[in-house]
């Protein structure tokens, strides 16, 4: 429902773009299309060469759980999944992204609205407080589990240590990965 | 019971799923962008503005300046009005300044229908500036002839306060006392919530509107509609979600030029968001402040007399003045009573970033400097930390003439007996005290005075809204806001206990809208879960009398038979279920005889304050060639009364304690001497703890000591976490080097100051 409503956003956004270009020649030469994978579903853009893919996920395609801390690749906030691999988004371009794979959080929850056993874990450990920077570490933490290997708490610290909490002291947090840890690979 | 248990966090499913929306979620495509330009300079006056250039930029709609903005001076700190005009918080600021008084005041601004049209005008504007001479100490700021920051505030003194108890010019004249002096500085630091400040305003319905991160939705409107000369009633604040606040929030930042910037558009949508680097340096940071502490110890240890003098780095603005170095100031007498006593407190404006309230409000400091003391008064005269501390603090029956509040419980030596124990502190003690070497280790404690809520000093008052769905569940409003700490959800547990229904049954409102919510002041002082307690169980007690008088006309037996347990209404003499509330409902609000929805709202005036008390025990290791602390164990035991929710708690600990750690050993704000410029106003620069800099063991315990003045038992955590830490630390490093280091943070360029001066690389 929310998807396809945000399809004919960005199409209602195309038109426009489509119009501007053709007002503006300038503009053609600033834009380009891309085209990728966004949690799970083919899409294509066209977006301003200029764009960060923290813009584009927001602004164009209605991921809103990617969120804007620092805008220079401080805070981890925006952390994204491109390939299985954790990136800022705010300070990786939208264009970049052609061909890839991207994973917001919106794309961790089942069919129907299951939590996965990583998003449950942060529920049931308490690992959030203001819940902003929450997408962040889980899409970090969610990179850790992809790449399949086991860690140990060191490990993990290093792991999410791109992403800034200021409510938690990260205690719960790595108890929450740590919970997931031992329940995907059994206890350490 | 539902109260006293861990319950899940009622908003974390929104959380981990990206669907809880916080201010810039909420904000529809096509809104207007503003933003602000800031001065270059520290000290100026204005002389003109040429925003020619700027306006030629595409997109670009208007550039307003100060000389455009009314000449409404306002104040922001988050405080309830003060009926009495000399209460009021000092209106020395306008929408944009035309005496610049810091680096990054706000001189102009720029809206625009994108950000890059926005930055591009911004680039363009030519500010032509009077420069005068600045000052950036809080000490030199006082000093005749020291450039003025404010008209009126002769010396820039903008607050000054003393206590005097007893007699110390007397009382030092006894034999065998030995005198203890201390110099302490503490820095500026950030609050670096995660969220910027951001906000968007709009017109509607006649009335300006302006969504906003903030921890105070109820007071921003009243600051908006001063700043802009409306009515109260014509302005409208909603607050959604928001990414932290720890103080910084409890301002009105740039919500009134907001909404002014909207108001000259015609009501257009603008946004103003806030970067990082703007949020460091033209927002707020806690105060610096400078100690001068003396003791007369007896040789058995105690107190003959002391003196406190402190200094107060205002910076710029008043915002949260005076309140804050006098909250520090009045916790000196208290905490370690003492017959004679001399206390004396300056609250200066300078010309560096505005300070305001951050989560301890002048205990982080305060608890700094009297702590870091206590330990050199130790240290020189050879008493137990542990033992100097329990023989001297407040003893129990302790009444502040002042507050009132009362020290009903030994909670100061439970919580250091409990922390000393969990640590293993006399072990340690004893283990680390003789150590050479260049890796040393150590253990430090120390301990905090807090209070909870603002009354006497202000008000407090706080208002529940109840309405009682058809299916028997509950729709709750407060004016009191979740900002992370996990309010919405110990007032769900308040009131479903209350009331007497069960948990999920407790639908809490979490935005506020002052279109519509009763007034709450907000997020601060650690008073919410306190003061919302009594609004709560008194709206909760009127909706039971309505919904059990209903029953009664149904079910014909008397209300005083009659009672409300987990949903249902039972008949209370056999405990017999008659049915359950949202068959009572249906019928009520259904019935064509006499048609009733259930709801109920009250404010309840909260005329008490009460003590919590705490204490922080920290073991570290100095690499004395590296200067380096690394703390390694750091333990935090909280009497906060009766818990509301032991997960939720804990994870508080956890945050204040994260804060603390940081406010110990990394954080400061760097100024710059030549140009007052703040030299790390970004998250690399300026050190925030990551995952990796925080000890494994950080642990929380609590002393649960049910407070009698609270209808659930409770008093203040939200702040005290953060109070005790970084003394704490700072003692452990003394134990570990014997090296008395008297300025925060600990980090190396201090430690290489403090090792030198000690000859510690010379050994």
């Amino acid at each position: 429902m929310n998807e396809e409503k945000n399809l004919s956003q960005v199409c209602a956004q195309q038109k426009a773009t489509d119009r501007e270009i053709q007002e503006n020649p300038e503009l053609a030469r600033q834009m380009k299309t891309i085209r990728f994978t966004l949690n799970g579903r083919p899409r294509q853009l066209t977006v301003d060469v200029r764009l960060s893919l923290l813009e584009m996920l927001r602004n164009d395609c209605g991921m809103t759980s990617v969120k804007r801390g620092c805008e220079v690749g401080e805070c981890g906030a925006c952390t994204v999944l491109i390939n299985d691999e954790p990136f800022d988004s705010c300070i990786y371009l939208a264009i970049w992204a052609d061909g890839k794979d991207l994973t917001t959080l919106e794309g961790l929850e089942g069919p129907h609205g299951e939590l996965s056993d990583l998003q449950q874990a942060f529920v049931d450990e308490a690992a959030l407080q203001c819940g902003y920077c929450t997408p962040g570490f889980i899409m970090a933490a969610e990179a850790i589990f992809r790449a399949g290997k086991r860690l140990s708490r060191d490990e993990i610290r290093r792991q999410i240590a791109g992403n800034l909490c200021r409510c938690t002291g990260y205690v719960n947090i790595i108890k929450a990965i740590e919970k997931v840890m031992d329940q995907r690979f059994g206890p350490a | 019971m539902i109260v006293g248990k861990s319950m899940t966090r009622v908003d974390a499913p929104d959380k981990v799923t990206g669907r809880a929306k916080f201010t810039e979620d909420l904000l529809k495509q096509g809104a207007l962008v503003a933003k602000v330009l800031h001065s270059n300079v520290a000290h100026a006056i204005v002389r003109s503005i040429d925003t020619t250039e700027a306006e030629k930029v595409p997109g670009v709609l208007k550039v307003f300046t100060c000389f455009d903005v009314p000449d409404i001076p306002f104040a922001t700190a988050g405080h309830p009005w003060a009926i009495e005009e000399s209460h009021r918080d000092v209106a020395d600021r306008h929408l944009l300044n035309r005496h610049v008084r810091y680096y990054g005041d706000d001189v102009a601004a720029v809206v625009a229908e994108n950000e890059i049209a926005c930055d591009r005008a911004l680039r363009l504007i030519k500010v032509d500036y009077e420069v005068l001479p600045f000052v950036l100490d809080a000490q030199e700021a006082m000093k005749d002839g020291a450039p003025l920051v404010h008209e009126g505030f002769p010396n820039n003194i903008c607050g000054h306060s003393e206590i005097h108890l007893g007699n110390v010019a007397e009382a030092i004249k006894e034999d065998g006392l030995t005198k203890i002096e201390g110099w302490y500085e503490t820095p500026a630091v950030q609050h670096s919530h995660i969220e910027p400040p951001i906000s968007y305003a709009y017109e509607e319905a006649g009335k300006i509107v302006v969504v906003s991160s903030t921890q105070i939705p109820q007071i921003t409107r009243r600051v908006c509609a001063i700043a802009l000369g409306l009515p109260w009633g014509k302005v409208r604040i909603i607050k959604p979600y928001i990414g932290g606040g720890f103080g910084n929030k409890q301002d009105a930042l740039y919500e009134p030029l907001n909404a002014w910037l909207s108001q000259q558009m015609g009501g257009r949508t603008v946004l103003l968001s806030i970067s990082r680097e703007e949020t460091f340096t033209s927002t707020r940071v806690r105060h610096g402040i400078r100690y001068h502490l003396c003791s007369w110890v007896r040789q058995d240890g105690s107190f003959a007399a002391r003196t406190f003098q402190c200094w107060s780095n205002q910076g710029a603005y008043g915002s949260h003045s005076h309140g804050v170095t006098a909250k520090g100031m009045g916790a000196f007498p208290q905490f370690y009573p003492c017959p004679n006593v001399d206390c004396e407190a300056w609250t200066v404006y300078t010309n560096r970033a505005t300070s305001g309230a951050m989560r301890g409000y002048g205990i982080p400091q305060v608890t700094f400097a009297m702590e870091a003391h206590t330990d050199d008064i130790c240290q020189q005269m050879g008493f137990d930390p542990l033992e100097f501390r329990k023989k001297n603090t407040m003893p129990v029956g302790y009444v502040d003439a002042f507050s009132k509040n009362e020290n009903y419980f030994d909670s100061i030596r439970q919580c250091l007996d409990k922390g000393a124990e969990a640590i293993d502190f006399k072990r340690k003690q004893k283990e680390y005290a003789e150590q050479s070497g260049d890796i040393r280790r150590g253990v430090g404690c120390a301990a905090f005075w807090y209070n909870t809520a603002v009354w006497p000093i202000s008000l407090e008052s706080s208002s529940c809204r109840m309405l009682v769905n058809q299916d028997g569940s509950v729709q709750m409003q407060l004016g009191e806001t979740e900002i992370g700490q996990g309010a919405d959800t110990a007032f769900s547990q308040m009131a479903a206990e209350a009331i007497g229904v069960p948990f999920e049954d407790i639908h809490v409102v979490s935005a506020q809208d002052t279109d519509v919510t009763p007034y709450g002041s907000g997020s601060y002082a650690s008073r919410q879960t306190y003061v919302a307690g009594f609004a709560i169980r008194k709206t909760a007690d009127i909706l039971r009398e309505r919904i059990l008088n209903y029953a009664h006309e149904i079910l014909r037996f008397p209300v005083a038979l009659l009672d409300i347990v987990d949903g249902k209404i039972i008949r209370s003499s056999d405990r017999r279920e008659l049915m359950t509330l949202g068959e009572l409902a249906t019928q009520a609000l259904y019935s064509l005889e006499h048609s009733v929805q259930f709801s109920a709202e009250s404010t309840a005036q909260i005329k008490s304050n009460a003590y919590s008390f705490g204490c922080t025990f920290a073991e570290v290791e100095v690499d004395i060639p590296l200067c380096k602390v690394k703390v390694l164990n750091m333990i935090n035991v909280h009497d906060c009364g009766s818990l509301i929710n032991p997960q939720l708690a804990e994870a508080q600990v956890h945050g204040g304690m994260s804060m603390a750690l940081g406010y110990g050993v990394t954080e400061k704000c760097l100024f710059d001497e030549k140009t007052g410029r703040m030299l790390n106003n970004n998250l690399l620069d300026y050190k925030l703890g990551t995952s990796m800099d925080h000890p494994d063991k950080m642990q929380a315990f609590f002393v649960e000591n049910p407070e009698p003045t609270s209808v659930f038992g409770t008093k203040s955590l939200g702040e005290p976490p953060a109070n005790s830490g970084a003394p704490a630390i700072r003692n452990a490093v003394l134990q570990a080097t014997g090296v008395a280091i008297n300025e925060n943070p600990l980090n190396p360029h201090e430690l290489f100051r403090a090792f030198s001066e000690a000859k510690l690389f010379d050994e």
